[in-house]
């Protein structure tokens, strides 16, 4: 957060929600990384806010959930498939409510810059219940989160807020409006009805949501997150998130109704737009969800051709939307996909899984780029943790000369987010002719920019933690063919690990043990700080201090 | 005081310095008190992929991209992704790259390149010399400051 003139700032939206955060009070932030939402609880332990890195969402949002239980203002972060992790907890906790404002941010990604899929998580509004925001740019994502502290409050409901790709990343102008501040602190009130989820308890919770919701929708119709632009009343336009801005830059004469607060909608005031001008279009990124339910509605409002379902939205294609512009779109030449970097430890695991003619049952990181030339040595890839499951599941009945070949290939990031049922799985239903999982662990969670997790031992700020020692909890659980070995160490060490546990027949594990070439030297770093620090102590306790 | 707004494209390949020329730019513009806005595709960028970052400003700005064929200028790091990117660029759009580099006084480092083309992007954008020496000073660590205004002028006096 470099530039700063007066009171603006240059900010990308993850900056945004952070500083948003830090101004209204949050309390504790926490969240798994992932591409486009990583960077908030980065910003946010940088501006002094407490943040830490769960193992997956799914704990995120429990610990968040519990620090709102107890009263604080919490912020919980993560991608939109991050959210498939948490909804477990989502769909109850919007029976339980809340006590201190909860925010959970939701970072999809349209277009798949960087995901395996491109689901639109506003359906998990409607489908949990949830009041959803959605902000369009960087001051929009500043004030919804402080609006969002201050709704789930008013409401005792957790909220969502979905920011997109270019939402998250990209950098737009912010001024540090004061936001909404609350005036309690972390306090415990038992309130077993409303947190203990038995049927008898669960069954009215379910009538208080939908009551909850019915007059959220009624706030909605005048809150501060409805943005009514009255221009022509030719064309009117409903959007939420980015795509009100494509919509201002293509037809800066339309009229715009923004749906910043998406769910549940203020059909009121949509009721009156429409009415308001001859021809309304509904502009949506992804699913066309807000064109159905208006539709429903028994509103005569258009959509977009299910071409554009796929990928993002921008300002060529809502031209295309508006102008009902059929031609095809220009085909774009592909730029250079990305690889495995030169010198990464991933490489001659690949390169030797692909000589041995193994198949590969992989898994989300960095090293998914094994799939690509001149690898090419990746079979499965699904979503986190997959690799195991999917990996016994063919060892299970693929005939015996196919199953010896199988093995499940991890990072060590995914593995503690969804490593270890996994494992539990392999010890506990074994393939007739057991199976190998290699856990890649190159010390950081590289592929979204290198962020600690339980397997470093080191916490979201690179400051000593306890460590889970990979080795230890798979013997712990069971594993006793567990080999740990350097990947890049000379001679056939690699080859010949992975060669003889497939030909023993037993479950077996093999830790490929180097840091990431891009993050060693930080590593490095991060452990002489340590040592340092450790030696200061000593010193100081030794004089008597 | 630009009337208009103005759309950059900077491309190259992870690890060029792509999202940092962006940033450096972006940080110029808005030191000029205008309405900034800048967007890229991150995630995959450090794995020497292709990367493209769009920087708009002017008095306001509404998308944060700029669509294909409206580009005021590209400025491209990598010499092999001039093709790939040239169809951002508007009829008569500048093309910046490390061939517009050729007639610099001095040898610009390969770690630099992208503010040297910065350099050369400033002699055809109304922004004045020390706003762009502030803004290379606040994106980039103290150490590399010499080496890369250097290279900016390396590039700002190229032609």
């Amino acid at each position: 957060m470099v530039a700063k003139l007066s009171d603006r700032m240059l900010l990308s939206g993850d900056e945004a929600v952070a500083l948003a955060a830090r101004n209204a009070g949050v309390l504790l932030g926490t969240g798994y990384p992932g591409t486009p939402s990583t960077e908030i609880l980065e910003a946010f332990a940088q501006l002094g806010g407490k943040a830490q890195w769960a193992p997956n969402e799914k704990v995120a949002l429990e610990v968040g959930l519990g620090a709102s239980f107890g009263g604080a203002r919490t912020l919980v972060t993560m991608k939109h498939v991050g959210v498939n992790v948490a909804a477990d907890v989502l769909f109850t906790a919007a029976y339980t409510g809340v006590s201190g404002g909860l925010v959970l941010i939701s970072a999809d990604d349209p277009g798949m810059a960087s995901s395996q899929n491109e689901q639109d998580n506003r359906q998990y509004a409607r489908a949990a219940g949830v009041i959803m925001l959605e902000p369009a740019d960087s001051q929009q994502a500043y004030d919804f989160t402080g609006a969002a502290l201050a709704i789930s409050e008013h409401f005792a409901q957790p909220v969502m807020l979905r920011m997109t790709t270019r939402v998250c990343h990209s950098k737009s102008i912010v001024v540090q409006h004061p936001l909404p501040q609350t005036d309690s602190s972390p306090d415990f009130k038992r309130d077993i009805p409303s947190r203990v989820m038995i049927p008898a308890y669960a069954r009215p919770a379910h009538r208080r949501l939908r009551d909850k919701l019915a007059r959220a929708a009624a706030y909605a119709e005048t809150c501060a997150q409805t943005i009514l632009e009255s221009r022509s009343a030719s064309l009117g336009i409903i959007a939420s998130g980015v795509s009100v801005m494509h919509a201002r830059e293509v037809a800066p004469e339309a009229s715009i109704l923004q749906l910043g607060f998406s769910y549940p909608l203020p059909m009121q005031a949509i009721r009156t737009f429409v009415a308001s001008v001859e021809r309304c279009v509904v502009l949506e990124e992804g699913d066309p969800i807000l064109v159905t339910e208006l539709r429903a509605e028994g509103l005569a409002v258009e959509g977009k051709p299910e071409r554009f379902r796929f990928g993002e939205l921008n300002a060529d294609r809502v031209r295309r939307i508006l102008e009902r512009d059929e031609s095809a779109e220009p085909v774009v030449q592909p730029g250079k996909p990305p690889a495995l970097c030169e010198g990464c430890s991933h490489r001659p695991v690949f390169e030797t899984l692909k000589r041995l003619d193994c198949i590969v049952s992989g898994d989300i990181g960095c090293y998914t780029l094994g799939v690509l030339p001149p690898f090419t040595a990746m079979d499965t890839c699904v979503c986190m943790g997959a690799s195991i499951g999917v990996g016994l599941g063919l060892r299970h009945v693929l005939p015996p000369e196919q199953a010896k070949r199988v093995v499940s290939v991890i990072g060590d990031s995914t593995f503690m987010h969804s490593g270890l049922t996994g494992l539990a799985e392999m010890v506990y239903n074994p393939p007739p002719t057991g199976h190998l999982l290699m856990i890649l662990d190159n010390g950081t969670t590289a592929m979204t920019g290198q962020q600690e997790h339980p397997g470093t031992g080191r916490s979201l700020l690179h400051e000593p933690a306890t460590r889970v020692v990979f080795e230890d909890v798979a013997r712990a659980m069971g594993i006793d063919y567990v080999v740990t070995l350097d990947p890049m160490a000379q001679g056939n060490a690699l080859e010949e690990a992975i060669t003889a546990a497939l030909a023993s027949g037993k479950l077996a594990v093999i830790v490929a043990r180097r840091p990431c070439i891009l993050a060693a030297p930080k590593i490095r770093q991060y452990e002489k700080i340590a040592l340092e620090k450790t030696s200061r102590c000593a010193a100081s306790c030794a004089a008597g201090e | 005081m630009t009337t208009k707004v103005i759309n950059v494209v900077v491309a190259g390949l992870g690890g060029q310095g792509v999202v940092k020329a962006s940033d450096i730019l972006a940080d110029a513009a808005f030191r000029m008190g205008l309405d900034v806005k800048k967007s890229e595709i991150h995630g995959m960028s450090q794995r020497g992929g292709s990367v493209a970052s769009d920087v708009r400003f002017g008095p306001v700005v509404h998308s944060p991209m700029i669509p294909a064929g409206e580009a005021d200028c590209l400025i491209v790091v990598a010499p092999d992704q001039v093709d790939v990117n040239r169809h951002v660029l508007k009829a008569g759009g500048v093309l910046v790259s490390p061939e517009s580099l050729a007639g610099s006084p001095g040898k610009v480092q390969a770690k630099s390149v992208n503010v040297a083309l910065l350099g050369v992007l400033s002699t055809v954008l109304d922004i004045p010399v020390e706003t762009w020496e502030d803004a290379i000073r606040a994106n980039l660590a103290e150490k590399h400051h010499r080496l890369n205004l250097e290279a900016f002028h390396l590039g700002r006096s190229a032609n």
